[in-house]
Parts: structure tokens; sequence; C-alpha cells
């Protein structure tokens, strides 16, 4: 017999609840308690995977979050979920999941061929050799790499929002991450100091590397109770602390267990944003790999996760186990599988004697001092391990179904790194170290380079006292309990690499052998993040945590350098893969991007609207269902005949008072504003420092210090911010303060030949004869009992009024703005035919505001004052900005009338392939005349007009024979709105 | 994220908050030429270590505030009213 099987009872599994899984379509069985991994390999399967470039077999290597091999996808109601790490995954009753990137099954892979081509897939292959014609890339080679390199399928969620999650903020004093011992101590002790404690852990029981050690048993167990007793401590297993954001702020991912899923409604992760004013990095250490020839075999297994599988699961990772390890720590696996009557056929150490291997020795364990693996036989499972001495003399083979591997530990600095915590080469245990200053936090235990459960424990405590006296506490120790001492051990030697012929990996997940980085350097990837990313070592989901350091060490090598010069990798949030669904929490559907609905959006909805949304708006764009152009025409055809009313309660409207006014808004606006008198408005432009144009719309001045100013919509906040950012800076001087006042205000515009009969008919106090309330007129009135606004501004280019009220007053308003009107044929419009008009007659909005244009570009180069400072004002004379080959804004209409314009319309001098003049911004069937007009922005425009050019479309394989016009296709001289 | 202690309402995340670029440049006088304004809107020091920049508190009080960040570390040294000049160390030299 040979392969893993499970021998024992296990800490966390229950030999009385046994779960029904399903892998490749085997029916198994395993314990609850179990994850996917320990469950398979209870079942004895120790392949479980193929690799993603070579397609070699692969079984599990760890056992917990950094594993690189044992991913499956998990086939659930939601559809296939790739990329799960089995060794986290809880086992659960009907879980299915298959193994990734094999075809047509696990055991038999058509593309393990590509092993066997390895020799001409090196580092880079597809850098080097898929280079030419460009167009092969898209059509051909990149489908081909993408079939075959792996690794799980993804697949389109079934229905709605597959996975939901949450979002939950935390707030502590002290974040301690880890709860092995160095953390259980930690915030044991801070907790009783009556600090508020947040104790997280990515496993889902407390313990760590404690609970492997049965002599911490009441240790743990006492701690962890005590815990529980704690007002102020919070205790979080299975939540992985994904990273460290600065300022105390850390992101960490809750797995929900079955049980609490179905209480919160299928909630299966919590993203938990926690803010604390300390860290405890208490994170431990990860065991790294050995690269030797063959050292991706399936059975080949870090030691510490054969430990985890034996006391863990109760599963026994082989029954004829050897060690590879150059440290005493990796022997404790080896002791285990002993006491629990599995016997190794052998211990293969670099060094020549140490204590661990003397124990060994003396269970009568065949020892390999001065020795190394130099190669592994069975493709599908270890069968036999080569070994010689260190200088490659006196080979010898070992039988054996499992090795167990450990090349050191290297303390977690992840999240230290993150913080900004430099890290020093430690010979003792070679690896890097990291330090934190103490105002930001510390790290403790095995984190540091404390190895030993009593140090671990005692360096828990220091972390606590260091941490609480910075938050002026002091911790009391009494009732420590006695702690088991910690068995002295030897030093390791260093070994990283073992030179023999045959695929060594320094990362697994990725197949980048040692040859590949020695590759790498030899074509000048020297540096360590270069070397990274030209192999793609340490790129994978598992971040290089088993062999990122063997990685770098091997490139150490390749380069003549110490390893403390090569560095470590930088290590980026997240620690794990996290599913987009936990990021986005609660923030999806309408909670991602909400709705602001007008007042009145319950009237426009019952009159039949169509609504568009315009930024977070929704506005009424028809009062139709009917497709095409003929509601929006008729809409606006009422207003050039009669007289229309529409909802322009989105745009911006700020309040603008004090002694400063007048002079803030001449420095705000190109154009001027002290000279307004009082009850008048004024159209204004506002550019950027910079010179271009900022926004539009027009200010009423309706005291002496009192202006309110309107904005466009999309603009609103940027504007309000804008003043406020100026007038807390530059014109810190002056006397004004801005408000505002959007959402207090609706605002409705009446346009039309008889518009003026519907507002007189409504509000009262004013005179609206033509000669007291002109064009640009503004004033104070009552709207049907409401004080509100009346001002005398036009956009379609018609008699027009805007009619302003206390939101809350809206619906009165416009009913009985709606009821004068009735006889005249009133008729509310939408936003196309809004558009409509305002294009007619030549108005710009966002599509020629679009951020590149000038005041001279649009035609306004007059309205900018020759008088006075004003934001803009140096930069928008520059010779770039004012060029006559600039693109200017112009009409365009098309030579026959039956044909159409089309925003984005490029315009060409011919249709022979020449330079682009210019394109179509806007465009609108008329109504003004027959056919379509629209706005463009045409190099040297201005100088055009009258001249012919081609309008293209090649998305649509349309050619127009086009004239350029003036933009204002209706009412040119501008009487109409003087009438 | 920065925590940004709000001298109006206290430590608040970055997100309540807009960037508004650096504070260290003063907008020329209303009589200053188009270079000293290429000047002021474009050109920018790229410092390590001590910088002063605008942050306005959008979705809380709404004032302007300077903070003294550190490029690097992101550490925030100050948060001051508009009006105060800080004084700032030396940047550091690059590494």
């Amino acid at each position: 017999m040979s392969g893993p099987v499970r021998i024992t009872r296990g800490l966390l599994t229950d030999a009385e609840r046994p779960v029904g899984f399903r892998f490749d379509g085997r029916e198994l069985t395993g314990f609850a308690g179990d994850t996917l991994a320990s469950a398979l390999l209870a079942n004895g399967q120790r392949l479980v995977g193929r690799s993603f470039k070579y397609h070699r077999p692969r079984g599990v290597v760890t056992a917990g979050p950094g594993e690189p091999c044992a991913l499956v996808d998990l086939i659930g109601a939601a559809g296939r979920e790739p990329n799960q790490l089995a060794t986290t995954l809880a086992l659960r009753e009907g879980l299915v999941a298959e193994s990734q990137n094999r075809w047509p099954s696990l055991a038999f892979d058509a593309l393990a061929v590509n092993d066997f081509l390895s020799r001409f897939l090196p580092a880079g292959f597809y850098y080097k050799t898929f280079m030419a014609p460009g167009w092969a890339w898209e059509r051909l080679y990149e489908p081909l790499i993408r079939r075959a390199a792996g690794l799980g399928r993804l697949e389109a969620a079934r229905s709605g929002h597959a996975a939901p999650a949450e979002t939950v903020h935390d707030h502590a004093d002290v974040l301690v991450v880890g709860a092995g011992v160095a953390g259980l101590s930690a915030a044991h002790r801070l907790g009783a100091s009556g600090l508020r404690v947040l104790l997280a852990d990515q496993d889902v029981t407390l313990g760590a590397g404690a609970l492997l050690d049965t002599r911490w048993t009441a240790w743990r167990e006492a701690v962890s109770a005590a815990l529980t007793r704690l007002p102020t401590v919070r205790s979080f297993p299975a939540t992985t602390v994904l990273g460290a954001y600065g300022h105390g702020v850390f992101g960490a991912l809750e797995t929900l267990s079955a049980a609490e899923e179905s209480r919160f409604g299928g909630l299966r992760e919590r993203l938990r944003v926690i803010r604390t004013k300390r860290v405890i990095l208490a994170t431990g250490a990860a065991e790294r790999l050995i690269a030797f020839p063959g050292n991706d075999v399936p059975g080949v297994m870090l030691a510490g996760a054969a430990l985890s599988y034996l006391r863990r699961y109760g599963v026994a990772a082989g029954r004829r186990p050897v060690l590879f390890a150059n440290n005493d720590e990796a022997y404790e696996a080896l002791f285990a599988l002993d006491a629990a009557g599995i016997r190794a056929t052998g211990v293969i150490d670099p060094r020549t004697e140490s204590l661990a291997m003397e124990r060994a020795r003396s269970l009568g364990v065949a020892i390999h001092s001065g020795a190394v693996v130099v190669g592994v036989s069975g493709r599908r499972g270890v069968r036999r391990v080569a070994v010689t001495d260190l200088n490659g003399q006196r080979p010898r083979t070992l039988e054996a179904d499992c090795l167990l591997m450990s090349g050191g530990h290297t303390p977690a600095t992840a999240l230290a790194a993150q913080l900004g915590a430099p890290l020093k080469w430690q010979e003792a245990i070679a690896a890097f170290l990291a330090e934190l200053a103490p105002e930001k936090g510390c790290l403790a235990g095995a984190a540091r380079g404390v190895f030993g459960f009593a140090a671990a424990a005692r360096d828990g405590e220091l972390a606590a006292r260091t941490i609480a006296a910075e938050l002026g506490r002091t911790v009391d120790s009494a009732g420590a309990s006695e702690l088991p001492v910690d068995a002295p051990s030897s030093p390791l030697a260093e070994l990283w690499e073992v030179s023999a012929s045959g695929k060594a990996f320094v990362d697994l997940q990725n197949d980048v052998t040692a040859a590949d980085v020695r590759l790498a350097c030899r074509e000048g990837y020297e540096h360590l993040e270069h070397m990274k990313r030209y192999t793609t070592h340490g790129m994978a989901t598992d971040q290089g945590r088993t062999g990122g350091l063997t990685g770098a060490a091997v490139l150490a090598e390749a380069r003549g350098v110490p390893i403390a010069r090569v560095g470590s990798l930088k290590p980026r949030p997240f620690a794990q893969p996290v599913p987009f669904a936990a990021l986005a929490g609660g923030e999806v559907g309408e909670h991602f991007k909400p709705k602001r609905r007008l007042a009145l959006h319950d009237w426009h909805e019952a009159a039949g609207a169509t609504f568009v949304r315009a930024g977070l708006w929704l506005r009424p764009l028809v009062y139709s269902s009917t497709p095409g152009w003929e509601p929006v025409l008729e809409e606006a055809r009422n207003v050039r005949s009669g007289v229309g009313i529409t909802d322009v309660s989105t745009l911006g409207k700020i309040d603008v008072q004090g002694p400063g006014a007048a002079q803030f808004l001449d420095f705000i606006y190109a154009n001027t504003f002290s000279t307004l008198a009082i009850g008048r408005s004024r159209y204004g432009i506002m550019l950027r420092e910079d010179g271009l144009m900022f926004d539009d719309g027009t200010t009423s001045r309706l005291g002496p210090e009192h202006f309110v100013v309107t904005t466009t919509t999309v603009n609103a906040a940027a504007v309000l911010e804008h003043m406020e950012f100026h007038l807390q800076s530059v014109c810190r001087d002056l006397d004004v303060v801005v408000t505002d006042v959007g959402d207090q205000w609706a605002q409705f515009a009446l346009a039309g030949p008889r518009s003026r009969e519907v507002v007189a008919e409504v509000a009262s106090g004013l005179d609206l004869s033509n000669e007291t309330f002109p064009f640009m007129a503004a004033g104070a009135a009552t709207i049907a009992g409401i004080a509100g606004r009346v001002f005398r501004i036009s956009f379609s280019g018609e008699l027009a009024y805007e009619i302003a009220v206390p939101a809350n007053h809206s619906l009165s308003a416009w009913l009985a703005l709606l009821e004068a009107g009735k006889p005249r044929g009133i008729r509310p419009y939408g936003l196309d035919a809004l558009n409509t008009l305002r294009i007619e007659k030549g108005h710009v909005t966002s599509a020629e505001l679009n951020g590149n244009t000038t005041a001279d570009d649009l035609g306004m180069q007059r309205m900018l004052k020759l008088q006075g400072d004003y934001i803009g004002r140096a930069l928008a004379r520059r010779a770039g900005l004012v060029a006559p080959e600039r693109l200017q804004l112009v009409g365009v209409r098309p030579l026959e009338p039956s044909q159409r314009l089309r925003n984005g319309t490029q315009l060409v001098a011919s249709t022979a392939r020449t330079a682009s003049l210019g394109y179509v911004t806007s465009s609108t069937p008329s109504v003004e005349q027959p056919g379509w007009v629209g706005l463009a922005l045409v190099s040297g425009g201005r100088a055009r007009i009258g001249d012919r050019v081609v309008g293209v479309s090649p998305v649509h394989d349309e050619t127009t024979d086009i004239e350029i016009v003036s933009p204002h296709h209706a009412d040119p001289g501008n009487a109409r709105v003087r009438a | 994220m920065l925590r940004i202690p709000c001298p109006w309402c206290g430590e608040r995340d970055e997100t309540e908050f807009r960037y508004r670029g650096d504070a260290v440049k003063v907008r020329p006088a209303a009589d200053a030429d188009a270079a000293a304004f290429v000047a002021y809107v474009f050109e920018r020091d790229n410092p390590l270590g001590w910088h002063v920049e605008w942050w306005l508190h959008v979705a809380g009080c709404r004032k302007l505030l300077k903070v003294v960040r550190h490029t690097l570390s992101h550490d925030i040294q100050a948060v001051l009213l508009p009006e105060v000049a800080p004084s700032l160390p030396p940047p550091e030299s690059g590494r």
C-alpha cells in the first residue's frame, strides 16, 4: 500500500459526520471539518491538477493559503468558480469540484507534451516567438496560448449577482494579525489592559502552530477561553488580512462557514475595513521549498503541511515518507508521523549533524547527512527518491511514497513591508526581517524571526507591553501560566537549490524553474523585479509564498552577489485572491450608482416619459414610448409655434452672497458680472486656469450683494468645488459665501411665442411687458401663491422664461403653469426636444464643452474681458489656444435634405485619403428647416463657412456631402428672444 | 488610505476629501505674464519627502486644508488652515 491515508483522529475533523462530495466525477467521502485537500488526501488522491505551462501532474503541497498547486474549479448553483484553493476550502455536503488545466482527463492530459517540448519553451518564450506578423497575435497566437495556459475556466454567472457579500467597518486600538502563540499572547495581555483589540486569523480555529503541538493544547485552550471573557477583545477566525493601507487602515476578508452562510441569507464573504491605532503583526513564518529536480511531483509536500494534515485531519501524507530538510523544525512532521505509527524511510539533510537528526536516528530512521535529493521518480506520484552527497558522490535510491521538504522558514513580513518597514537579511535564519516603527506597531513571534512557541509567547507579551505603553496603558503580567519549554534546536544550513539535471521549480504555480531564473539573468533581467516579470516568478495567486525567496537566492547566485543585495519581491495587496463580489459588497446595482430623481419624477412618469440617465439624474427624454424622432419633433415644433414646458431642475444652482460677491464672480468668470444691474441675468463662461473652457450658464443679480449662478447639469458639483477652492485660497480676502442651492430650487423653462401669456397668468407681482421685463431680466414673483423667481432667459432661441420655485412646491407650480397653458396648447418637452432646439440655435453643451475647446474655438472670444484678472486669463491667450487652424464651432447641414447627420462623423475635404478637418459634435432633424442640422468642430471652421466637405462615418459605411454654415441655424438675428 | 485629521471635523477618511494639488504653488499676480502662469499651472516638483498639498473636505465641512504629507511614507505631519505657511524640511535625496 502506498499514498496518503487517514490514520487517526484529527483535531478538526468529526468522524461521526461523514460528508459526501465529488471530485472529477468520483463520489468521495470526507469528514466534517475537512478541507477539500485533506479529504482528497484521505481518499488517497495525490494527483489533483495539472501545472500551468508544462501540464505536469501536481499534488497538494501546502495546508494553507499559500498553496501553489491544489487549485480547483468549484461547481455550484451559481455556476463555475475557478481557482479555488483546495487547501482552505471547507468541505461541504454535495460539494462538486473539478481539477484544472487538463484535457481530456487529469490522468491523461494531451498538452503534457509541453513538458517534453520544454527545451523549446524557455522563460520569455512568448515574447520571443510570437512576434510577427502583427495580425497573427490577435487571431492565432493568443487564442492558442489562452487555450493551452490555464488555470481554471471562467463561465458567466448564471443569473443576477451570484455571491452576495457585505462590507463592515471595524475600529480598534490594536489589531493583532495572526492568532498563533505570539498573537494569542499579545491579544490576551492587551485585552486585559482594557484596550480594544481585534484578533484576526486566516484559519477557522485560533491557535495556528500551537494547534499542531499537543504540549500547547492546554495553554491554547486557556488563552482562547480567556479572550472570550475579555469584553474589549473581538476574535475573527477565518479572516485574512489582505493588505495594509497606511494610517492604520487594513482590509480583511472573512469567509463565512456553511452555518453562518445559511444564517446570513447566503452571505459568503464579509470584507472588513479595519481602522486601528496600532497593529501587532504575529503573522508567523512560511515554510519554503527547495529547488531540486522533481520537487513538483505529486507527493512532494512541505514538511509543515504534512504535520498539519496529520494533526488537524488525521491524514498521513504517505505511508513511507522521506524527509528532505535543512532545519530542525521540519523534523516535527517526521516525529509526529512516527508517533502515529508511520516510520520514515529516510532523512536527507545537507547538514552533517543536528539535534533533530540525532533524535530521528534514535527512532531508527536511516539518516543521510551531508546529502541532498537529486531526483524524484514516479510521474504521477513519488515512488523513489534519488540521493547523493553534497558533492554529487555516492548516489543511492530510497523507496518512498511521499517526500517532505523544508528549506527553512521565511517570516511573513508582507504587511510590515506594505507599512514601509525596511527589510534586513538575517543570516541565522536565512531570511529577511522587518522592523516597524512603534508608532505604527510591531512584529511578534516567528514573523520577527523568533522561533519556538515559548519564545513566541514571551515575544507576544513584549509586543503587547510596547504597544500598550505607546497607547498610555500598562500591561499586567499577573496570572502568567507556566509555558512548556522549547526543545533546543540546531541552526539551519542555507540550501536553496540542488544542482542536478531535471526541472527544479522555484515557482510551482507558474512553472518557473531555477534554470529560467538563470536564463533571465543571462539575458539582462538582473534586477529581482525584472526577473519576476520576465519569468513570472512569484506572480501567481500564491505570490511566491513557498518559493519566492528561493528564486531570489538562485538569482543572487547567478549574479554572484549575496542575497541581501538582491532583496526580496515587493509584496502588494491582496494577500490572497479576493472575489470581486466581496470587494463590491453591497455596492451593486442601484447601490453602486444611485439614481437621482427629480422632484416631479412621478408626474413625468405618469405623463408617459421615457427617461435617460444624465450623470446620476433620471431626466425625461421624451413624453412618449414611440420610437423614432417624430414624438421629439412634435414637442420641439410645439415650442417653436406655441409654448412648451420642460423641467430643468437638474441644472446646478449656486447662491453667491456677500460684499465681495461681484468681485468674486468677475474673477471666476471670463466675462464681467460687477456691471450687471440688479434684476438682470447674464450668460457667463468660466475657464480653467489653463485657459480652456470649463463651464457656462446664466447668472442673475438679485441684490447688490446677491447673485444666483446656474451651471450645467454635469458640472454642478465641480463648479461649486472650483468656487470654494478659489474662495478659500486665492480669494481669501473677499467676504463672500457660496452655497449650493441645487436641491432647494426646482426650475422650469417655458419656451415659445406664447410663453409670456402663460407666465403672466401664473406669476403675480411682476410686470412681464417687454419694456419692464425685457430679455435677460430677472425678478422675484409669486408663482401660484409660492414665492419664486422668474428669469427671462432662453436656451431654445424662442421667447422664454425660467421659473424657479422651492423644490417642495414643484408640483403645484408645475400644475398651475400647465393649467394656464392648456388653452394655449402647452405640452411638456423632454431632453431630446431641448437638444433639437438648442442645436438649431447653436448653443453649446457638454458635447462642445468637451475639455479641449477654448472660448475662441466656440466663437466666444469677444466675451473674454480685457480689464482685470480672472481664472484662465493669462493662458487663454497662448498662441496655441487662439491659432486659426484650431477646431472651431460651426454649423453643418447635408446638401441633400434627405440625408442624415451623425454625431462623430468625420469631415474631410474629399473622399480621397485626406486628414480629418474635424467632426460633428451634435446633430438633429430640424423643425426649423427641412432635413438635418448639426454642430461641428472644424479646423479653421469660421473661415470655411460656405465650404462643402464630405462627412464620413466608416462604421456606418456612409459618406454625406455637407455644407459648413453658421452655427445659428434658427433666428440668427436673435429677434425672437426679444419679442 | 489616508486618514486626514480635519481641524474642523476630526480624523476622516481620504475619500471624504478632494485632492486639489500642490499648495506650494502660489497664483501669480494679476498682471503676471503667461510664463509665470505656465509655471503655476504645469510645472511641479516631485519631491521625495514632505510636501504641502490642498485637500478640500467636500463630504464634510467643505473647508480647504493644507496637508503636509510625506510622499513616500504618506505620513501626515500637519493639517493647516489655508493662510498658514508651513515650514518644511528640505526634500530628501532620491533613492
